[in-house]
Formats: C-alpha cells, structure tokens, sequence
C-alpha cells in the first residue's frame, strides 16, 4: 500500500463528533494514541475501517474518521470478519471491552482468533461494566461488590491474554492508557502483524471502577508493578535500586532479586521470546499477575500463521484457475437435461 | 386404459400418471433409489413431482418406525402439481415400512414388498401383533419379492463382503421399477459410474440390471406399465430441487448484479444444502463461509453488506430467530442483504424434517420495535431461484435486508425446470457512491425515488462515515437523540418499504377476476392448491386462485382483488399467519384453513374445503 502524497496528521483521522466518555476515563487516551499512530501506517484512510460492538469502548468508531462500523453486543469480530474476507485489502480494527469481548461475545472473539483473521483486535479491559452503570465483568476480581454483586462477585475472573493464547492466537499483547509511547509501539506492531492481533489495554474507569489498574498506572509503582516485555532481554523489571528478574523454579516462575551487578541471564532470569511457536511460554507470562508478580506489559506472542482471509481467496483463485471463471449457463445445463 | 404388446411378449398397460412410494430403513437408500428413478423419469419427459419424507436421525435403530425413510415420486403424461396425496405404488423394505405406509395407499394400489425381510422377529419389532400380510393381500396387489435373495444370486462371486452385496439391494428394487414403468437406466448407470468404481460399481450395475430382467421374466408382474411423455412448453429441462434453486439463485444473482457474493451461513436442517451447493462454486467469485453460529453467519453477511458484496445467509426457524437482532441492525443502517429461511416445523427444535409455513410472522414482527423488512415466497422448486434473484435485486434497490420464504418440502421436493435463458435474465449491475473530493458525504440523503440511502463501501475516499445501531440524524447519519428526528426516520424506512409494492407486479388472479370465491395462497403449497382448485372446476365450482411471493409489502392491487369475491379462503401450513395480515390490513373476511403436522397440504382435503365454503 502506497503511503498517501500529502502529510496527514491525527486530526485527519478525528471525526467531528463530540466525545461522549466520562471526564478521566481512560478511553480518551486509546483515542488520542490511536489517531497518532494511524498517519504514521500508511494506510489510506478510506481503508481503515473500524467495527465495534456494544458497551462505552465501542462508540470509539464515531470518534474516527474512518470508515466506521457500531454493530451489536459482542459481534463485531463477527462482523469485522464478513468485511475482511470479502476485502481483505481493508484495515480493519476492532474495538471491544472485557464485558462485550469475552462476555456476550466470547464465542466470536474465540473463533476469530483461532481463524486468524487479519485484524487488530483491541479490548479495553476495565473489569467492569461502564454503559449499563456499574455491573461486574468476567475479568472482575472476585469479591467485588457492584449494583449486581452487593455481597460481592462469586465468579471466577478470565484473564484475556490467557483466552486469547488459548484460542491459539498469533499476537497477543498488553498495554496500559496511560503510557502513550509504549501504546503506539503496541499499535504499530499489531497493525504490522498479518493475522489477528489481540491487544488488551488497561483502561481507568473513573466512575465505576476507579484505581483497578492504579499500580501499573501510578509512575511510582509502575516499575515494581509491571514487567516490560522486550524481545530477546530478560525479564526484569523493578527500579534500578531493587532489580528482580523472573525464574523458572521446578517448572513454575518465581522472582529473584538482582544486585547491582549482576548478569540477570547468568542468574538464570529468562530471556524473553515472543517467537516461541508453543503458547506455554506466553501462557506462563499470562499468569503473572499482582500481588506475587509483576504484570507484563508489551508483545507475549507474536508468531507466523496464514490468515483465514488469504487462505479463502487462494480457494477462488485456485478454482478459477482450474475451472475458469464460473459460467452461469453452463451451471445450469450442468448434469442431465432433457429437451422437449 | 389401452393396451399393447412388448418386444418381449408382456402386454403393457397404458397409464395418464402413476404415484409410486419408496418406503425402507433410512439407512436403506430410499432416497438415492427415489431421487435416481425420479431422474431417469425426467429424462424420459414426463411432468413429476417428489417428496422426499424422512426421519431426522441419521440412523434410528434398524427395523423400527423411528428409522423408516420414505420418497414419493408422482410423474404423468399431464401436467401435475404435486406428489400426489395417495401412492399407487408403495415399495416397502421392511414391515416397519409397510407399517408405516400401507394405509397411504390408493385402495387396490399396489404394494411390493421384501419377503426376505419379514419374520417374526422383523414383525414384533415394527410392532405388529399379527402378520399383516393375509389382510394386505385382501386388499391390495400384494407383490412379495426376495430382494435380498436374488440380489445376493445376482452378486455371487464379487469381491464384494456380504454386507456390501445387500446395500445394492436398493438397485436391484430400481430395476424392477424400472422395466414395471418402462423407464431408461442409462442415467443411473452413468451416475453410478461417477460415484463408484471397481466391485462397487460392477455390484450396483449387476443389481439394477438384474432387477429389471427379473421384472421381464418373473410371473409375478402380469404386465407393465407404460406413462407417455407429458406435453409440456418447449425447451431444455432439467430437474431441479428447492435448495438447489435457491443455491444456483444466489451464484446467478453475483453474475447478473456484477459483484461477488458473500455467503455466511451455520449448519441446519433443512437448509444446509443450500450452504454446500454454494460451497462448490468459488469459481464464480463467491465466498461461503461457515460461521461459528447463526449471529456470526448474519453478522459477518452484514459486514460483507457494509464492504459492498451481495451478502446472503440462509438457515431456518431456530437460526432465524438467532438472527433477528442482528436483522435489526442491517434495517438501522440500511444494508442490503438476503436473509433465506427454509421454514421447517416448530417450535423450538420441532420436527427438523418436516414441512411447515411458521415463520411468516416472526419474518414481519419478530424483530423489537418498528423494523420492515421486506418477505418473499418461494411456491415450487424451480421458483426459489427467480425469488432469489428477486432479492437480491430489492435489497440493493432499496438497500434493505430482504427474507425470503423457502419451506422444507420445497427444500427437498423436486421438478422438471425449463433452464432460463441466460441472456434473458435481468441484470442489474451493482453502483456504489462514487469518490468525492470536496465537501461532506451525506450517508443517509436519499433517492427521491426509492428512498434508498447510498452503498457507500470503504476504500472509496471522501466517502468516511459511520453508521450504527443508534439513531440516525436524516441526511447526516450522526448519532441523534433528538424525539422528532426519530420518529421521522421511522416514519422514513417504513415509506421506503412500503413504496416497494409500487415497483410490484400486479397480482394476477387465475380464472374469473371476480366472483364466489377466491383461495388464496403463499409459498410452498402452491402445488396442492393449484391441483385443487382444478379439481374443484372440474366439479363445476366458481372458483378463483391467487398465489402470493411478496408477502411485505403485498403488491398494490390485492384489496382489490380480495374485495371483488362474495368469499376467500386461504389454506396456510401454519395458524392463519397470512390470514391475519390479510384481515387486518385490508378488513375483509379471510377463511383461514390451516394444517400444521408437518406434512404439505393433500389435494383432496383442500378440495373438500373449497367445497365447503363454496357450496353445492
């Protein structure tokens, strides 16, 4: 795809909507990091095509000025994916929160996934839900008292990077609203991906649920809160003071601490590798979480797989080829036919 | 009846039509031997009509009623409508076929049946106290054949297992039926020939070769039997059924529309043919895609719709209802799309098999609140594949979703069809909204004339928008909360629905435009009402008929039409859902006959209700 002649810039891709999302909610940052990275794609605008479902994510593709498409609750892989098979030169994103993608629409998110279709899957995960005023979501944590849940949640929580993996999905990462750098990185490697990329972000609700993610995105905490993945490092993270690393011990991770000079792979601290064909690498990742561990943020899988949407055309393109492009009358004088 | 000699000495009987039943185990190729007859019948040329009746497990447990398979074939040298309501001819397999089946038969009809099959235990199991046969015998042609026997004698020295041998046995019964009826098997034999190879293929030709020297040589058949050709409109025929219609339908539409098709679909019965037959041409540039439920088949159609592809998907009753939400969004955002439903018997998973006309009203209301569709019928075979077209030409026309009608009996049920001519058929290119540089597209400004919204489909620059489940603003097609705009755009689909029936063809009323009485129909039952209203003039009643395809909007002149008979009747295989409508829309007093057990509508029990609302 030829990068358009003149310079477009993130206002070229802001739609004259007002934005409707509470004051602080961690959306407004999603929006602003996606309409940044979006000029520097490459992609013509009226390519982009953006699909959502229901709930306060998905009113993000009146925001952009794109092709645009506000389906229903929890479809939008669904329908994201009859765009993409059909124009498969598209750049299609999806958007979709933790109650729309893996409550109501967990079947669609799955099947998409294990297909491989090529499109940026982005899920907002909160763990509440916002547009219905505060119900709980299946990632949740247990106990949590909401309108619905007054003794608190009973039910186990799903984390989305792990469903994603276990969907047999080809790129799989995490990123935080507030950190605008590491957020288009993410972007940009999902947009580079061919096949489905899942992103989970880690999004404030101010209203609902505010603080859930507030040691990742606190930049006192955040470096003892979260590991940064980085192809081919080790897994450190902490602050240059308190140096930890990650550790296989007896087949499970553990944390060790660095001092100040020491060689963290000589430690035995594992070297990050997003290219690992097995997810059980990347689903060890996806347990790490708060309190025991620090949450890894940044690229857990990235691995090569044909995609649905080529994999159907080479179908018509084979079969034109080994039949000609389809004759109607022949069609219908095919097998026995009588005159009278 | 006249009468003449064979080469071979047996006199051959002369006949006007025959209705013949093949009845067995479902795992005993009722429907392959009913479907291969049904074939060599057309091409012999005369007029037929099939219904293919069976069970919606796979295998039922061998030798019981749950399993029994049936396949009707009527053919005639005159033209027919239906598979006829009684067989002459039942061919049974099994005493859970005869059990099933024997009473169907025309008093004096005839019945063959394998005697090999029939023992006590074969008796107690398709729970017969007593053996039937001595009070069959009484009453019919009781022909007692040994299929098993002389197919297993035909057979001998194939390497072929035991069990192999007797799964040809279906052949050897197709021979005899074929020199009882003086029917050609070349098409079978070549049928055959591109299904199997080696001992397999040897096996079957020796079968239905050896069935029909048995039927020349064996004293049991007296005569044969002889069905002339029928006359009907010249041209090249072929037989076609309802789901193949409706598949060759949705390839033609992508040609004569210009565009490729999107075909997003989940596994049901009786609507999954549709789904394979299509699956067999990505050479004509369509994609078939099998979703991973009914919401994702019509929600990936809708976007397939939104990226400017003529988008289908097909299912029946329990995946329509899956759909309808998702059938609300295309009528927001004013997509075009063809959302096929091939009625089967309900409610809820009901009789997947069967035949019903139950899903009008969920097609006109079965959405929340005020969201039109348009419906049409298909009423035989042949129809679902100009219905189909239809479609696709309304729905992009209008840029609406557009469901049509199928039913399972016309699904499965087949016709002689006189091919199209190609070059005759309309074709109606796809256009899209072309690029525009300067000021802003307006998504939702509309043709003065149709009321249609532009297609607009991504990758057309200056074109960016977004469209959604939420309240359009006319003209813009921004999110709007504003009370009168929304009863405005309401107001807006709904005219733009209802302006449809001005682009309809009038209804055409078969026999006098006025007068005693009219039968009304809509889909599928065409057949048995056309037959019965001939019946009933050939009994000398004032009877008219008109037999409806667009079901909403209902063409311009059908109140007229309606209010010129004294009475209307209106048999319906469901509880009076176009009745209803009728009634209400255009206040006149609507007879509604329905039948609801799965099964299409006879041509006497019609009759019989003509009869009574008309009078002696």
């Amino acid at each position: 795809m030829a990068a358009p002649a003149v310079k477009v810039t993130a206002k070229d891709f802001t739609s004259d909507q007002d934005v409707r999302w509470c004051p602080g909610c961690g959306d407004y940052s999603i929006l602003a990091n996606v309409q940044r990275v979006m000029p520097e794609l490459g992609v013509p605008r009226e390519n982009v095509v953006f699909v959502s479902g229901i709930g306060c994510s998905s009113r993000f593709p009146y925001y952009m000025n794109t092709y645009g498409f506000h389906t229903i609750h929890g479809r939008a892989p669904a329908f994201a994916t009859g765009i993409k098979a059909s124009r498969p030169e598209l750049s299609v994103w999806i958007v979709t929160g933790d109650g729309d993608g893996l409550s109501i629409g967990g079947n669609h998110l799955m099947h998409t996934l294990r297909r491989n279709i090529d499109t940026q899957i982005m899920l907002f995960n909160n763990r509440i839900y916002g547009l219905t005023k505060g119900q709980y979501s299946p990632t949740s944590q247990v106990g949590l008292k909401t309108k619905s849940t007054p003794q608190g949640s009973i039910d186990h929580p799903i984390d989305p990077i792990a469903f994603a993996l276990g969907c047999g999905a080809t790129f799989v990462a995490r990123t935080i609203d507030v950190d605008a750098k590491h957020m288009q990185e993410v972007l940009t490697r999902a947009h580079q991906h061919k096949g489905t990329s899942f992103i989970e972000i880690l999004p404030n609700c101010p209203v609902f649920n505010d603080g859930v993610w507030e040691e990742m995105q606190d930049r006192k905490t955040r470096a003892q809160a979260t590991l940064s993945l980085e192809q081919g490092q080790p897994l450190v993270f902490g602050t240059p003071e308190g140096r930890k690393g990650i550790v296989i011990k007896n087949g499970s991770p553990s944390v060790i601490d660095l001092a100040a000079g020491d060689d963290p792979v000589a430690k035995g601290v594992v070297v990050h590798d997003e290219k690992i064909d097995s997810s059980s690498y990347a689903g060890m990742l996806a347990t790490l979480q708060r309190p025991e561990f620090p949450v890894p943020i940044g690229v857990f899988r990235s691995v090569e797989r044909a995609t649905y949407e080529d994999m159907l055309q080479s179908q018509v393109d084979s079969a034109i080829a080994q039949r000609g492009r389809g004759d109607l009358k022949a069609l219908l004088h095919s097998g026995d036919t009588w005159q009278i | 009846m006249t009468t003449s000699q064979s080469q071979h000495g047996k006199p051959i009987e002369q006949l006007t039509s025959v209705a013949i039943r093949f009845a067995g185990d479902s795992g005993d190729g009722m429907q392959i031997t009913g479907s291969k007859f049904t074939d060599e019948t057309a091409l012999f040329g005369n007029d037929l009509s099939t219904f293919p009746d069976f069970p919606a497990e796979i295998r039922a447990p061998a030798g019981t009623m749950a399993g029994v398979s049936g396949f009707q074939i009527h053919f005639s040298s005159r033209d027919i409508h239906t598979p006829a309501d009684r067989p002459d001819v039942l061919i049974a397999f099994n005493p859970a076929a005869l059990r099933g089946n024997a009473n169907d038969v025309r008093p004096g009809g005839m019945i063959i049946i394998n005697i090999d099959a029939f023992n006590q235990k074969s008796l107690t199991r398709a729970g017969y106290a007593a053996d039937p046969l001595p009070d069959l015998r009484e009453r019919y042609k009781l022909v007692e054949i040994p299929f098993t026997t002389l197919n297993r004698d035909a057979l001998k020295g194939l390497d072929l297992s035991s069990r192999e041998i007797d799964r040809c046995k279906n052949f050897f019964a197709l021979g005899v039926l074929c020199w009882l009826y003086g029917r050609p098997m070349e098409a079978t034999e070549r049928w055959l020939a591109t299904k199997f190879k080696g001992a397999v293929l040897e096996g079957n030709i020796r079968s239905i070769r050896a069935g029909h020297a048995f039927g020349e040589t064996t004293e049991l058949f007296p005569a044969s039997f002889a069905v002339p050709a029928a006359k009907i409109q010249p041209g090249v025929y072929r037989n076609i059924t309802g789901n193949q219609a409706l598949a060759w339908g949705i390839v033609a539409a992508g040609v004569q529309m210009d565009r490729d098709v999107f075909f997003g679909a989940y596994p049901i019965t009786p609507a999954s043919d549709v789904l394979h037959e299509v699956a067999r041409y990505r050479q004509f540039g369509v994609k078939t895609f099998q979703a991973e439920d009914e919401i994702a088949a019509v929600s990936s159609t809708i976007g397939a719709a939104f990226a400017g592809q003529l988008a289908v998907t097909v299912s029946s009753g329990p995946g329509f209802v899956l759909k309808q939400e998702a059938l609300g969004l295309a009528v927001m955002t004013e997509l075009p799309l063809v959302a096929i439903n091939v009625q089967r018997a309900g409610p809820s998973t009901g009789s997947p098999t069967k035949t019903e006309q139950g899903d009008l009203l969920a097609g006109m209301f079965g959405r929340h609140s005020q969201s039109p569709i348009p419906i049409l019928a298909a009423s035989t075979p042949g129809d679902c594949f100009y219905t189909t077209l239809e479609a696709f030409k309304l729905a992009v026309k209008y840029m609406t979703p557009v469901i049509v009608l199928s039913d399972g009996y016309i699904a499965n049920s087949s016709e002689p069809w006189l091919i199209p001519d190609v070059e005759s058929l309309e074709r109606n290119p796809v256009r899209f909204a072309q690029p525009i540089e300067v000021g802003e597209f307006k998504p939702y400004a509309r043709d003065p004339q149709t009321l249609a919204r532009p297609w607009a489909i991504p990758g057309t620059p200056g074109l960016e928008h977004r469209i959604g489940g939420l309240t359009k603003q006319d003209i813009t097609g921004n999110v709007s909360y504003d009370a009168e705009n929304h009863g405005k755009m309401i107001a807006l689909r709904k005219a733009k629905i209802d302006g449809i029936a001005a682009d309809l063809p009038p209804v055409e009323v078969d026999g006098p435009a006025k007068g005693k009485l009219l039968v009304v129909g809509w889909g599928g039952t065409k057949g048995s009402i056309t037959a019965a209203v001939e019946a009933a003039r050939g009994e000398g009643m004032n009877v008219s008929q008109i037999h409806l395809r667009h079901l909403h909007p209902f063409p311009s002149n059908l109140g007229d039409v309606l209010r010129s008979f004294d009475k209307v009747l209106l048999p319906e295989l469901t509880d009076g859902h176009l009745a209803l409508l009728l009634r209400a829309k255009y206040l006149v007093d609507v007879q509604s006959f329905s039948k609801i057990i799965g099964q299409p509508f006879k041509i006497g029990e019609l009759v019989e209700a003509i009869r009574k609302l008309h009078g002696a």
